[in-house]
């Protein structure tokens, strides 16, 4: 059944090709329509599964015999956490780009497919397919950046492309070494996660090919120092560009780090958690610290998310049960946060007043003249700094606290992370909706800026829901999340394995 | 043996000359006078069907025949590549359509189909008179359809670079040929490698290993013998430069990997991570390692496509030489499944390349600015062949990088020796990816000139161009319809 999000975001992209080219309004409501399906599959499928905790086998084919590849498409509770985060996201982003008037179709055939490869991602359990939707969403990146996008759209775009298709290949680096290495042990070629998974790769074979493949994906979750790539991506992306860039590509990255370095290479992750976690922390601090200090609000929110993946990747590289949890939840969390920041900023408040400096918006009094938009953007910071009741607190909270078990430092250090980004985001909201700095004429803005409009709306109140509903019951998400870390698949990983 | 039983085993060939005959004789007499759509729709018509007949013919023979002793092997796979070689002939033809570069359409596709049959020997033989001489035969229709516009002199040009290019590296590959008959006292390959066993690298082996290397060398365009291609591909008519791109590479590849594999068997040497042999293989990995590097770096500041796409085909000989060194039986048809699915690939992208031209009036890379709108469909055909070159899955170019990575690590899985290699070309791929998106930022990204028209483009080869982007896709699916033959 969840296959079906997959190809239900693929047969949306082919109608919409064969729509006719003026057909922008029927466009819409077709990728609507593809995205609502596809998030009512999820859901249900999610519902369906009896036991999130073990591996659910959705389609299993052999596809090239020779190599052991096969279609294997599966879900654990970590697969359908992600997968509806996906859902939600796609028809977010798409709400948020109702008034995309410039070549609409190809917008949104671009969109669904980028769409169809994340759900491919989040449900392969054959490393080869897993990295064949990896890197099929690296083309309709570079294409809804570079053409619809704005500020150095050109550059923001390659940058992305090639930062993601770099990182791609160090994986794919290491899955050719790893599938060898594999071979020669066990004699038969196979590229099955859950074979491979088994495989007692020598130490050190781990100790080089674990890096490799960690920060081959790690540079698609906007690890530092290889993060460069996420504030000019998502400050030259089209609002849903940037929703999905933060909400759900880069949880592509951290998925491939827990699902596939993490999983393999057990004693490599062991070899590296210091480094990682290192990495993961000023990733923190820096993202936060740099976000303080932006003109551009896109450019704050584009580094929060930086700071924001921090919190993933510590999570990951605590390896204790508390803080995977909560690096899988903030996946979650972020994904649907820096979804609205960005939908705030990008289409509620560029598309009005084309301009994103601080010096400008100061002068305008967007608190009065939008005040929606001011609302969700205090509610959505306040979720973002980790304020209890949202979905942010709860995630943040237990990577702190699986974090503090093994690196005490970082955990205070990542604490420090918090409070700039409270900070950051106190600043930006006083900077742009609420200053009280004296217009320079009291007219205001030349043209009435256009209403909020009821897609917005609806969009809004969506993302803000869900980021509530989990942070008053996380259990919802946590009952999914927890039971895996049971599953034969994390039990190298998690019970010490051979080192 | 008499010479009917051999006129019966050479029945693909041999259709394909009466085929080249009939293509001259429907133009010269039939034909005169009428316009040259009109008498290239014939002449490409009698060529497909003589195409399809010689495959046909490709099917009566099962299991393995070697009458001549070398000359002449006809067995499953030289079989499946003599089908391949048509199906590339098939389709140059049918691009060739909207090329308007001569009014001498009949010696055109006569001179095309005598490359076929050239390359077509050239799988079947396993001997090096033979090869050599199929070689010919093959090249020098390819200088001739090089230099075949006339009204360009920088086709003139580029086929006399071509030509001079070709007759040295033949030059040094007969030189290469006549001391491995001298050391071995046998023209045929196994005889050669029975006779070269137990007797170590000689200098006089070393130097027939260099000199043949040089020869194919300059055949697949490796650095340092890449010179003649960038000129050539850009000077020759673009059907030509396809031809030249894909059939011929095809069977180059795969006598190089015969020759070296078979004739030289016992002085492969190794090129693995602190494990250096001299032989062959060091050989090899030298000019594997310069043409991925400097085909790769070289292509990032062209501004002609054809010129891109030559330094492209340079960095993808480097590529498939991985596969030739590799030497497992898993590297073999790794290697003829990436240069087999390269050439369908690159066969459309220079289709591509020739409407673009024919309704642009050049090939620099800003011509192809607001392509997706003014043709959509072949932008979207252009799409999936650049993806697919830059190793973008599920294409095939992706799953041939795959295998021949992965069949070239595996070739030393005990230390990964020749990983080194492979984390070499996966570096230059990422690399490679950036010019192929130059290319699809103007057809995909930018705008084309105020009012430009919509492009034409003539269903025949809109057929064509379908018809190889579902190949590519479907290889890229199901890469076991093609590796089951190989």
């Amino acid at each position: 059944m969840l296959a079906w999000t997959i190809y239900i975001s693929f047969i949306g992209v082919l109608v919409l090709m064969l729509l006719p080219r003026e057909a922008a309004r029927a466009a819409r409501i077709i990728a609507l329509f593809t995205a609502v399906a596809g998030c009512v599959v999820a859901f249900a499928g999610a519902m369906q599964q009896p036991d999130p905790g073990k591996v659910a086998t959705i389609v299993k084919v052999p596809w090239i015999p020779a190599i052991g590849a096969s279609y294997y498409l599966a879900a654990d509770g970590i697969s359908l956490v992600l997968v509806v985060l996906t859902g939600l996201a796609a028809i977010a982003g798409i709400l948020f780009s109702w008034n995309i008037e410039k070549r609409t179709k190809e917008f949104f055939a671009f969109y669904l497919a980028l769409i169809g490869g994340v759900y491919g991602v989040f449900l392969s359990f054959d490393v080869l397919l897993l990295f064949v939707f990896y890197e099929l969403t690296i083309i309709p990146k570079y294409f809804l950046i570079a053409r619809w996008g704005s500020t150095r759209k050109e550059y923001g775009a390659m940058k992305l492309a090639l930062y993601s298709f770099v990182g791609s290949h160090l994986v794919l680096i290491g899955l050719i070494a790893a599938w060898v290495v594999a071979r020669a042990q066990t004699g038969h070629a196979s590229l099955d996660l859950m074979e491979l998974s088994k495989v007692p790769f020598p130490l050190g074979f781990q100790q080089w090919v674990f890096p490799l493949v960690f920060v081959g994906f790690g540079i698609l979750a906007g690890l530092w120092p290889f993060h460069t790539w996420a504030p000019t991506g998502h400050v030259a992306a089209p609002t849903a560009g940037s929703m999905l860039l933060a909400g759900v590509v880069m949880k592509l990255g951290a998925y491939g780090c827990l699902r596939v370095a993490m999983v393999l290479f057990p004693d490599g992750v062991r070899m590296w958690q210091n480094e990682i976690a290192a990495l993961a922390v000023i990733g923190i601090i820096y993202g936060a610290g740099v976000a303080l200090v932006q003109r551009d609000f896109k450019f704050v929110i584009g580094y929060s998310s930086v700071s924001h993946m921090g919190f993933v990747l510590l999570g990951l590289a605590t390896l204790n049960t508390i803080g995977l949890s909560g690096a899988v939840l903030q996946m979650f969390s972020h994904g649907i946060i820096a979804g609205l920041l960005f939908a705030v900023v990008g289409r509620m408040v560029y598309d009005r007043t084309h301009t994103r400096d601080f010096n400008d918006l100061q002068t305008m009094q967007l608190g009065k003249l939008l005040p929606f938009a001011g609302v969700t953007f205090v509610l959505a910071g306040v979720a973002s700094m980790g304020l209890p009741g949202f979905s942010g607190f709860v995630a943040e909270l237990q990577v702190l606290m699986g974090a503090w078990k093994v690196f005490p430092m970082a955990a205070i250090l990542a604490g420090v992370g918090i409070v700039v980004g409270v900070a950051y985001i106190l600043r930006a909201m006083q900077k742009a909706f609420y200053s009280d700095a004296p217009a320079e004429d009291k007219s205001g803005p030349e043209h009435p800026l256009e209403p909020i409009s009821v897609p917005e709306r609806i969009g809004a109140i969506m993302l803000l829901a869900t980021s509530l509903v989990i942070g008053l019951f996380p259990s919802l998400l946590l009952n999914w999340i927890q039971p895996c870390w049971n599953s034969p698949l994390f039990e190298r990983l998690l019970k010490g394995g051979s080192l | 043996m008499n010479y009917l039983q051999v006129l019966q085993l050479a029945a693909p060939e041999a259709a394909l000359a009466i085929t080249v005959l009939m293509v001259l004789a429907v133009d010269l007499i039939a034909l005169r006078g009428k316009s040259v759509a009109r008498r290239f729709g014939t002449g490409a018509m009698v060529s497909i069907v003589g195409c399809l007949m010689a495959a046909v013919f490709t099917f009566t023979h099962y299991g393995t025949t070697d009458p001549l002793h070398g000359l002449l092997v006809v067995d499953p796979l030289t079989n499946f590549l003599k089908v391949v070689l048509l199906i590339l002939t098939i389709f140059t033809v049918l691009i060739s359509a909207s090329g308007k570069f001569t009014e001498h359409v009949g010696e055109y596709l006569a001179l095309v189909l005598l490359a076929t049959i050239g390359l077509m020997f050239l799988v079947s033989a396993e001997d090096i008179l033979m090869i050599f001489i199929s070689l010919e035969l093959a090249s020098l229709s390819l200088y001739i359809l090089t230099a075949f516009n006339k009204h360009n002199a920088k086709s003139s040009e580029a086929a006399l670079k071509y030509f001079l290019f070709g007759g040295m590296s033949a030059a040094f590959l007969l030189f290469g040929l006549s001391l491995l008959y001298g050391l071995s006292g046998s023209t045929n390959l196994s005889q050669i490698a029975a006779g070269l066993a137990g007797r170590g690298l000689d200098p006089l082996l070393l130097v027939a290993i260099v000199t043949t290397v040089i020869g194919f060398g300059f055949k697949v365009a490796a650095v340092p013998f890449h010179l003649w291609a960038p000129d050539a591909y850009e000077g020759a008519p673009t059907p030509s430069a396809a031809f030249i791109a894909s059939g011929s590479k095809v069977a180059s590849f795969y006598i190089l990997a015969k020759i070296l594999t078979m004739g030289f068997a016992g002085a492969e040497g190794s090129a693995v991570w602190q494990g250096y042999v001299s032989g062959w293989t060091p050989v090899i990995t030298v000019v594997a390692a310069l043409s991925m590097v400097l085909g790769n770096l070289t292509a990032i500041v062209q501004s002609s496509v054809k010129r891109l796409l030559a330094y492209s085909a340079i960095a993808h000989a480097g590529y498939m030489l991985l596969g030739v060194l590799a030497n497992t039986p898993s590297s073999r048809s790794a290697l003829l499944f990436y240069v087999i699915t390269y050439a369908l690939t690159v066969l459309g992208a220079f289709g591509v390349v020739t409407v673009v031209e024919a309704a642009t009036g050049g090939d620099a890379i800003s011509n192809f600015a607001g392509l997706s709108r003014r043709a959509p469909g072949l932008s979207l055909c252009l799409l999936v062949f650049l993806l697919s070159l830059a190793g973008i899955p599920p294409l095939a170019g992706f799953i041939g990088k795959f295998f021949l990575f992965s069949a070239a690590v595996g070739a030393d899985a005990e230390h990964l020796g020749l990983l080194w290699l492979v984390v070499l070309a996966i570096v230059m791929s990422a690399v490679s990816f950036y010019y192929y998106l130059q290319v699809l930022k103007q057809a995909w990204v930018l705008d084309a000139a105020e009012n430009a028209p919509a492009i034409k483009v003539p269903p025949v080869t809109m057929v064509a161009l379908v018809l190889l982007a579902v190949l590519v896709i479907l290889l890229g699916c199901a890469p076991g319809l093609l590796t089951r033959h190989l």
